[in-house]
């Protein structure tokens, strides 16, 4: 009898190398034609399903910047019939948890619901997306914690790096200014902001969900029209690509502090790339995580610039970056950026020897099953896979794919990818003997 | 809430909020407990769901154990741990584990120093020998020592010098603990860590790093008896030591006055009032303080919609940006309890300490509400069903109660003993807590404005 209200359930049983224990997809149709991954384990009473919007904060409209993170904020500050804080006792009356979170590309809901009360959860879940109250006192009790925020990002060295970063790259893109807005525009929202905020991003044609734990396909495809079915058909249309404008040189940004923060990097490589593959690995072998890269090495390890220093391949949708981070004594991070140029361009010019290239393939291969662990974790990668446009094999083909990568494959990409002439370093601090370029 | 909580504003005070309720899960069925022949004791945490397994060695000394003079050196140590022994190479322990899929870790705290690593369960041998190793042989070559140093002052000024927030946290701790060195921050004082040694480190290394003082945990797809034949293959020939006896640390005297403390820093954002409380911490056998006291921080500032503080000062009063209240139930010795309140713009720290007094008095003469009460009980229910999934938590949850004097027993029992909390004994502790002369009142403020300090000097 459940299978006239289920759409279409498929499975895809996937063997991680290496590992004798299946990871299994189900793809899961809900009634009313929303698609979601499922991982079946009901060893514990309780299922975790992450539920993400597509365009996320860079789908604010003209001079309304941050009115979807001022937006996000108030999800589970009043919905349906409850107000903030009935909302907030009726949740944890369930002890069910919701996590809104916001990104430049998705808003991210991470939900966790106990199997015995596990639809009334779900009446929670969907009155904050679908019903959310934006009463007028909840509005200026979390604009005024936004406005905190943007205070004491402009004094964060961290923050201050980043927000130079992204706007000397990207410009007028949304990815050229921070999601949460200026004290100004959010100043300036008003409740039909936010609720055009609302209607800008959730929606189903952009709605991704991927759930594990205590709970069956047609329970799921239940479950997932329960809480979206209500949500409008369409949002606003997807941001367009963003131009890279970052020059080669050197920022600095005046701060009072004993240590600099650096952050640099230079045009990157997106995920459907061919080489993409050829880059992440070579990017584990120059600052992935770990003491083992080149940058933690040479940094850290042999002349104790730094506590800490990685790269990494920045991968949103709309524009791609290769980028690193560090922080260093004032006095200190003009030579640890000397030695971080060097090792890009030893990298672009001679590659990786074998050694590495082995060292770091075992590493992301035995590494990448590990990540399967709980409920939680399986829920949000399922939902990012979707995110990336994988199919629902590449769990199985993964690791194939970073053992395919040669030298020979690591040295072509590296000498397209890296390019020590284009690095720009953005250094917020007192830095000693570092000369800006502008 | 918000989206990026307002928590980071206070993020060096808060430890997290979600392990006050960590415990046990069902621990009867899968945790196992032995002893080795050298007194190391072990503890298994069986989880088949995936195949991979968790891998600790705890030992009971961390910063709070440290000679006096010599802040920093347990955190030195765990750096230099993963530097070479007699038999691996510099950096060979974690390039291995990274050969073998798997990642690696360690974390001082006051009570105890951890090493983590993360591998697929049929690694657990070779882990097991690389970790025995370096338990006694670790080489400490000069050059390593004095590289690792410049390391450690770098990740003092990233973690302390670079945040007002990290420095108003590490005066108020030294406010509180005059006598007993939880006062003295586990990264160190910068004057001391710049003395650092090889034979300070090897000081403490052979003070303590035996199987007799240290708690292996591993958890995951194991057996104990898995576990048991590899452990004492590893583990086992070590001989105990036996001059490591229990900790005996310097104990705070009565604490007669009040004490407050002002942090002026030009980087800080959002100004806050903080109070921090002396409080007892689980005893074992004897939880039912603890209990009543973590139960007492989650009604006040457990939520930022429906706790005490955030109702009060949050949601009903509009004065506050965010509040919080947090306690540290789980410490060898005495811990302390903790107030926040962030004022919003336009409130002084004077303002919003009178808030706080305000709300604790009124708490103090209202009580609890029953059903807050209900519903945070309820909530510590579900949370053994969710800390199940995450066995990596349950396992460091193990760790840090063994190594703060508890036992296998008290860690079981917690889950009960916070489900048997009364209403009543919340109140007496709160009653008790606040009525208390033993704590400090500080204020984190931006410095007075330039033409301000010009006008009083003219």
């Amino acid at each position: 009898m459940i299978p006239r209200i289920l759409g279409l359930v498929t499975a895809a049983v996937l063997l991680l190398p290496g590992i004798a224990r299946a990871i299994d997809i189900q793809e899961v149709t809900s009634p009313g034609g929303i698609q979601a991954w499922l991982v079946k384990d009901d060893s514990i009473p309780f299922v975790a399903i992450d539920v993400w919007f597509n365009g996320g904060a860079s789908l604010d409209a003209p001079g309304k910047r941050g009115a979807i993170h001022l937006m996000t904020g108030l999800l589970e500050e009043g919905a349906g019939d409850m107000d903030a804080r009935a909302f907030a006792e009726a949740v944890e009356g369930l002890a069910a948890s919701f996590a809104f979170d916001v990104y430049r590309d998705a808003l991210t809901v991470s939900a966790r619901m106990l199997t015995e009360n596990r639809d009334e959860a779900a009446d929670l879940l969907r009155a904050a997306l679908v019903a959310p109250r934006f009463d007028e006192d909840a509005v200026e009790r979390v604009r005024g914690q936004v406005l905190s925020i943007i205070d004491g990002d402009a004094r964060d060295p961290d923050e201050i790096a980043s927000q130079t970063f992204n706007a000397l790259t990207w410009g007028e893109h949304p990815y050229g200014s921070p999601l949460e807005g200026t004290r100004e525009s959010v100043g300036a929202l008003t409740r039909d902001d936010l609720a055009e905020a609302h209607r800008a991003v959730l929606a189903r044609d952009r709605v991704i969900v991927g759930a594990a734990g205590d709970i069956t396909a047609e329970e799921l495809g239940l479950l997932v029209d329960r809480i979206l079915g209500d949500l409008p058909e369409t949002g606003a249309p997807m941001p367009g690509m963003a131009d890279y404008q970052l020059p080669p040189g050197t920022t600095v940004v005046e701060f009072p502090s004993p240590q600099s923060v650096a952050l640099f990097g230079h045009e990157g490589i997106a995920r459907d790339d061919p080489d993409f593959f050829p880059a992440f690995v070579l990017n584990q072998i120059l600052g992935g995580g770990g003491f083992r890269s080149r940058l933690m090495q040479e940094v850290r390890v042999e002349r104790g610039l730094t506590y800490g220093v990685y790269s990494f391949l920045g991968l949103s949708e709309y524009g791609q970056t290769l980028g690193g981070r560090f922080s260093s004594s004032n006095d200190l991070v003009a030579e640890a950026i000397e030695v971080i140029r060097a090792e890009w361009t030893d990298l672009a010019e001679n590659g990786v020897t074998d050694e590495e290239l082995e060292a770091a393939q075992r590493y992301l291969t035995g590494a990448y099953p590990l990540r399967f662990d709980g409920n939680g974790r399986i829920a949000g990668i399922l939902a990012g896979m979707q995110a990336d446009g994988m199919p629902v094999d590449y769990i199985a083909t993964r690791n194939d794919r970073v053992d395919a990568v040669t030298a020979e494959d690591v040295r072509r990409v590296a000498g397209r990818l890296l390019q020590p002439e284009n690095l720009h370093f953005v250094v917020v601090g007192r830095p000693e003997g570092l000369e800006p370029s502008n | 809430m918000l989206p990026r909580s307002l928590q980071r504003i206070v993020l060096t005070l808060v430890t997290t909020l979600s392990l006050a309720f960590a415990s046990a899960a069902h621990a009867a069925e899968n945790v196992t407990e032995f002893f080795l022949d050298n007194g190391m004791q072990v503890v298994v945490i069986e989880d088949h769901r995936s195949p991979a397994v968790v891998h600790m060695v705890w030992y009971r000394a961390g910063a709070a154990d440290e000679p006096h003079g010599a802040s920093g050196v347990a955190h030195f140590l765990e750096h230099l741990m993963f530097k070479g022994t007699d038999e691996l190479e510099s950096g060979e322990f974690s390039r291995i584990v990274e050969a073998n899929g798997g990642s690696d870790n360690a974390f001082t705290s006051w009570d105890y120093t951890g090493y983590i690593q993360r591998v697929a369960a049929d690694r657990l041998d070779l882990l097991m020998e690389m970790e025995a190793d370096r338990m006694r042989d670790l080489r400490f070559a000069d050059e390593e020592v004095v590289t690792e140093r410049s390391v450690i002052l770098e990740e003092r000024s990233e973690r302390v010098d670079s945040s007002a927030g990290g420095l108003f946290n590490e005066q108020m701790r030294a406010t509180l603990f005059h006598n007993h060195p939880y006062g003295i921050p586990i990264i160190g004082w910068r004057h001391e860590m710049e003395e650092l040694d090889r034979a300070a480190l090897i000081a403490f290394y052979d003070a303590h790093y035996w199987p007799n003082n240290a708690v292996l945990i591993v958890a995951g797809d194991v057996t104990p008896d898995e576990v048991r034949s590899l452990a004492e293959e590893h583990y086992g020939p070590i001989p105990a030591n036996p001059d490591v006896t229990a900790r005996a640390r310097p104990q705070e005297p009565p604490q007669i006055a009040e004490r407050r403390v002002i942090y002026e820093d030009e980087r800080v954002a959002n100004p806050y009032v903080a109070r921090t409380y002396l409080a007892p911490a689980r005893e074992p056998g004897d939880q039912r303080r603890a209990a009543a006291l973590t139960m007492l921080a989650e009604i006040l500032g457990g939520s930022g919609q429906t706790s005490v503080l955030a109702r009060q000062l949050q949601v009903e009063g509009e004065r506050a940006l965010y509040s919080a209240a947090f306690y540290d139930s789980t410490s060898y010795d005495p811990s302390s309890f903790n107030l926040v309140n962030v004022p919003v713009p336009g409130v002084t720290l004077e303002e919003a300490e009178a808030d706080l007094d305000r709300t604790i008095a009124d708490f103090l003469e209202n009580g609890i509400d029953p059903a807050q009460f209900e519903r945070i009980k309820f909530q510590i229910e579900a949370a053994q069903i969710y800390e199940e999934d995450n066995v990596q938590g349950l396992a460091r949850s193990y760790g840090v109660a063994l190594t703060s004097g508890l036992t296998v027993e008290d860690v079981d029992a917690w889950p009960d003993v916070l489900a048997a909390v009364t209403v009543d004994e919340v109140m007496a502790e709160a009653r008790r807590l606040f009525t208390e002369t033993s704590s400090v009142t500080g204020y984190l403020v931006q410095p007075a404005p330039e033409s301000a300090a010009e006008e009083v000097t003219q």
